[in-house]
């Protein structure tokens, strides 16, 4: 499924300074019905945003006014769990583009790339200093520059780079995802096959 | 260079490195079930794109089928809908499909082995992050996103880079109530919840070559819990006769020559792996989970630590433990429970419903329980009637419910009310995960059982 193309994106951050946020809590699995890919965002964080009769919980950070944009900020080992990419649909559909963590969980990281949510891993002093930026400044601005790889806090300058494999960053680059090259090469993949025992 | 089992089996399915990029990197063996499958089916559909492989592709339904009355029609809507959605995109596709009523039906990761769909040097796929359970064959097998089931359905494909290689060895005898599962959640205990993230595993030593299938299924299953891919266990005998006349696996000649592959499938003497650990089992008791990820674990008898003896964030931690309701410094034993959930693709199979039973025999279900025994497959079922377990648990007060992963997640009916607390033979004990507010508590099914029958938790040691 074809996405935004992510070049360098200028936003406000929210922050979610949690360890081991799991993909139960990004998205519970009672919310994994549906056969489209369509309004996962409504239920990101479900059991954290919302009260057993729907209300909103005042003290989550989603239903606080004061922080926005399209760039969230968790904490360490940020997705482990299932491997459900709704919980990156989920992720995308409510706008954010990028998720920033001093350490992802794999499977969730690669399935933040398929689906055009940029995963950038800091150490966790600039994990901590992007904390601190947004908590003085709510809307202080956050620049993620995939060309250059680098993220920076615009207020001080502070800045860190990132790493990206090559591919999956042309990818993103240009909205592009694996199956268009995989259809490509179809023929090795044939020849592959016919070799193998079972 | 010498290769690791690892190394091996990666290596063979190598269709084309990418420089700077993953590899390109063919699968044998692809599980899809009701959830994970439908958009990658749409995608294939928007595209134009056929299923390049079918014969490789194997359906079964498991995450949100019900556990009761499954000859009725299914009362969710929504669930109803993915049921058959899977049919359908089946039989559109030509690919097998073992759904609800099919005699062959159970969680992927049990029917998959089951019938000798899994194999040694395989590698190994399905859109569900326990797929790792089929490495105790000596296979990769790994969970994947719904981007990557679309890539698997065209092209037979992925793109992964080659993860960084773990050996984490245990050696010596299992103690009395010891069982495969306090194995692994003593590993997640000392490595974390995030320990083996960017790993893939092998496990080796004697306290694996010992095990049984089931025990290695086990073990494998719980390798995500650690963060990480995969985890995989040399193919030996134990693995061969578990596999002989399975109904798909080779036959004849074949076998023959699957076997003497299979016995080079192991890691050579002098090959190296980015990080070892080792661990002796005199260390290991039964074991139960305090907190909400799967690293918050710890022998039955110790008391919970306080967050000063851990490393990471307090807040988390104390975050954690009133989602809970427990104390650092608590004992876990004797707390009262209110469920006890027996299946899953980690402790469904039929040796977990054997332990269970050696517990309880004899014994009466505390009142104030509620008991969900799940197998996890027809099969599974099957035995449990034939080898009188039935009858055991019967007469304990217990009664069997239909196949699916059911209370594990909870997309069922098969939910955990708020606040209260479950010993599950599960893999997850994340906040919710049982049902909105549930709380669990993960253990082996001999500590599910001794909690079934006192109310409380209790040492299994003290029943046996």
């Amino acid at each position: 499924m074809a996405y935004d193309k992510f070049n360098i994106l200028t936003s406000s951050a929210v922050p979610l300074p949690l360890e081991n946020v799991d993909t139960d809590q990004i998205i519970p699995a009672r919310f994994l019905k549906a056969t489209e890919r369509k309004g996962f965002g409504d239920n990101l964080f479900r059991d954290w945003r919302y009260n057993n009769d729907n209300s909103p919980k005042e003290s989550f950070v989603l239903n606080n006014p004061i922080y926005s944009g399209k760039i969230l900020v968790g904490g360490k080992n940020f997705g482990s769990g299932s491997s459900r990419e709704h919980a990156a649909w989920a992720v995308y559909d409510y706008g954010f583009r990028c998720v920033v963590s001093s350490f992802f969980a794999d499977i969730f990281r690669n399935n933040c790339l398929n689906v055009g949510v940029l995963p950038v891993q800091v150490s966790a002093s600039f994990s901590e200093k992007i904390f601190s930026a947004i908590y003085d400044d709510p809307n202080t601005q956050i620049e993620v520059n995939l060309p250059d790889e680098t993220i920076t806090i615009l207020s001080t300058g502070e800045h860190e780079s990132f790493e990206i494999n090559s591919y999956k960053k042309e990818n993103m680059l240009n909205g592009f995802d694996d199956i268009d090259y995989l259809q490509n090469i179809k023929g090795d993949i044939e020849s592959f096959a016919n070799g193998l025992l079972m | 260079m010498s290769k690791t089992l690892f190394d091996k089996v990666w290596d063979s399915h190598v269709v084309r490195k990418i420089e700077g990029g993953p590899d390109v990197f063919f699968i044998d063996r692809h599980f899809i079930h009701e959830v994970t499958s439908p958009v990658a089916f749409l995608g294939l559909k928007t595209r134009g794109l056929k299923v390049m492989y079918p014969e490789r592709t194997f359906a079964t339904a498991d995450h949100n089928t019900p556990t009761i009355n499954q000859h009725l029609p299914v009362e969710d809507p929504l669930s109803a809908n993915q049921l058959k959605a899977l049919e359908n995109n089946s039989k559109e596709h030509g690919i097998s499909h073992w759904g609800l009523g099919h005699h062959k039906n159970g969680i992927v990761h049990v029917v998959g082995p089951e019938n000798g769909i899994t194999f040694p040097g395989a590698t190994i796929v399905c859109g569900d992050s326990h797929t790792s359970t089929h490495g105790a064959f000596g296979a990769i097998a790994f969970g994947i996103g719904t981007s990557e089931v679309e890539m698997v359905l065209s092209t037979q494909c992925i793109m992964q880079p080659k993860p960084k290689k773990m050996r984490i060895n245990v050696n010596g005898q299992l103690g009395k109530g010891v069982t495969p599962k306090d194995v692994a959640l003593f590993i997640i205990s000392q490595l974390s919840t995030s320990g083996a993230t960017g790993y893939f595993v092998e496990y080796a030593g004697d306290v694996f070559e010992n095990m049984s299938m089931e025990g290695r299924m086990t073990v494998c299953n719980l390798s995500i819990e650690m963060g990480a891919r995969g985890g995989m266990i040399a193919p030996d005998e134990t693995t061969f006769s578990y596999l002989k006349d399975k109904p798909l696996s080779p036959k004849g000649e074949d076998w023959d020559k699957a076997v003497t592959h299979w016995k080079t499938l192991k890691t050579e003497a002098n090959a190296s792996f980015d990080k070892e650990f080792n661990f002796d089992s005199s260390q290991i008791e039964p074991m139960i989970t305090y907190g909400t990820n799967p690293g918050m674990g710890m022998g039955i008898s110790k008391h919970i630590p306080t967050a000063d003896q851990l490393e990471g964030g307090a807040a988390t931690y104390k975050k954690s433990l009133d989602y809970m309701g427990y104390n650092e410094n608590d004992s876990m034993l004797g707390k009262k429970i209110d469920y006890v959930f027996l299946g899953s693709c980690t402790n469904g199979r039929i040796e977990d419903f054997r332990a269970f039973a050696s517990i309880v025999k004899g014994k009466k279900k505390a009142n104030h329980v509620t008991a969900w025994l799940v197998p996890g497959s027809h099969e599974v079922e099957d035995k449990i009637k034939e080898e009188g377990i039935l009858d055991i648990i019967t007469d304990a007060g217990f009664t069997l419910r239909q196949p699916g992963c059911s209370a594990c997640l909870a997309m069922n009916d098969d939910k955990i009310p708020a606040g209260k607390y479950a010993v599950s033979t599960s893999n997850r004990n994340f906040e919710g995960r049982q049902g909105p507010g549930s709380r669990t508590l993960l253990a082996s099914p001999l500590v599910a059982a001794a909690a079934a029958v006192t109310g409380v938790v209790t040492d299994p040691r003290e029943l046996i």
